[in-house]
């Protein structure tokens, strides 16, 4: 067959980056985690600076986040990573320092740290993955989990009234003076994929300018806490998930 | 004409969530009959309309997916 003669590496035009270990990945089939890690893991081959990143990572499904990127990493307590960010960063000045959040981590245990480092304007990104649930410990209810939205703690969909609303934590983080870039993309269609690409590398770039804390909300999926196959769930984030979390830029810099 | 291009799929680590599949906008890719040593049905390529557009490798949560495309041809 002549097409066979294109696998050639003259014509190789996509490869999974180094900078991502060949370590299978835990998370289940369908996940968005092992999508924005890719992304953020070519980011960092992109600008050349694999061996000037450090990487915090949090509890929750991305957990085990040091063993898939080829980077320095460092596991904090529950929602704590902003904080150990902010230690890192200040020994560091020069590293380029990442947190890698799930939104139990980072919008419940770890608000307080979440907001403190926003609002103290940390030079550091914070990439959030939100997908309404607590993933890994079998898909209970979050602080994002939207109004009527089932889980296993809210079998009968999220009442408002008795459980209180949805945490909208990037458009608050965006209200504080600290954070520099602020945007909320998604990862499960290839034109999404490349524009939180394209997010990531600025917010990674922006580090340079010493201008403040960057936020990269990624609205993801959780087909297994939905309990959806993972084309369902894609649908279903864009018809119920995007509505209350639009997608686009929320902050950007004002010179830009 | 479209450029042509290949897929290149690591199947033993994929876990046949057909992102890819959804991706693909010629309708390349499609699960396998069989399963790979951990149970799941993989992707694999049914025809040769691949452009080598690489929408599938970038939104594969795995990162099997390697993508080849030939060179452009210089018009004269």
């Amino acid at each position: 067959m002549a097409e066979n003669n294109l696998v050639h590496p003259d014509n190789l035009v996509y490869e999974k980056t180094s900078v991502m270990t060949d370590r299978v990945l835990h998370y289940c089939p369908g996940c968005g985690h092992g999508t924005a890690h890719r992304l953020l893991a070519e980011v960092i081959d992109e600008l050349g600076i694999q061996g000037e990143t450090i990487g915090v990572a949090p509890v929750g499904c991305s957990v085990l986040a040091y063993y898939y990127f080829d980077v320095d990493m460092q596991e904090a307590a529950h929602g704590r990573a902003p904080a150990v960010a902010t230690g890192i960063k200040r020994v560091f000045p020069e590293k380029f320092v990442f947190t890698y959040q799930g939104d139990g981590d980072l919008a419940a245990i770890g608000t307080a740290e979440t907001i403190h480092a926003c609002n103290r304007g940390e030079n550091i990104l914070v990439v959030f993955i939100n997908n309404g649930i607590y993933g890994m410990t079998g898909g209970q209810m979050a602080p994002t989990t939207l109004p009527g939205m089932k889980s296993s703690t809210s079998p009968r969909g999220r009442d408002v009234a008795t459980m209180g609303n949805p945490l909208k934590i990037t458009e608050l983080v965006a209200e504080l003076p600290g954070t520099y870039f602020v945007t909320r993309q998604s990862v499960h269609a290839p034109a999404n994929a490349r524009k939180a690409k394209r997010a990531l590398k600025k917010a990674m770039e922006y580090q340079k300018l010493n201008k403040g804390t960057c936020f990269v909300e990624i609205v993801s999926n959780c087909p297994s806490g939905w309990k959806m196959t993972p084309a369902q769930s894609n649908k279903w984030m864009e018809e119920n998930m995007f509505p209350y979390y639009p997608l686009g830029d929320i902050k950007v810099p004002e010179n830009q | 004409m479209a450029r042509k291009g290949d897929v290149v799929i690591n199947i033993e680590r994929c876990k046949g969530c057909e992102v890819c599949l959804t991706a693909c906008p010629h309708e390349v890719l499609a699960l396998s009959n069989e399963v790979n040593s951990k149970g799941y049905h993989y992707a694999m390529k049914v025809n040769s309309a691949c452009t080598g557009c690489a929408n599938c490798a970038i939104v594969c949560p795995d990162a099997v997916i390697t993508v080849y495309r030939e060179k452009a041809v210089k018009k004269a």
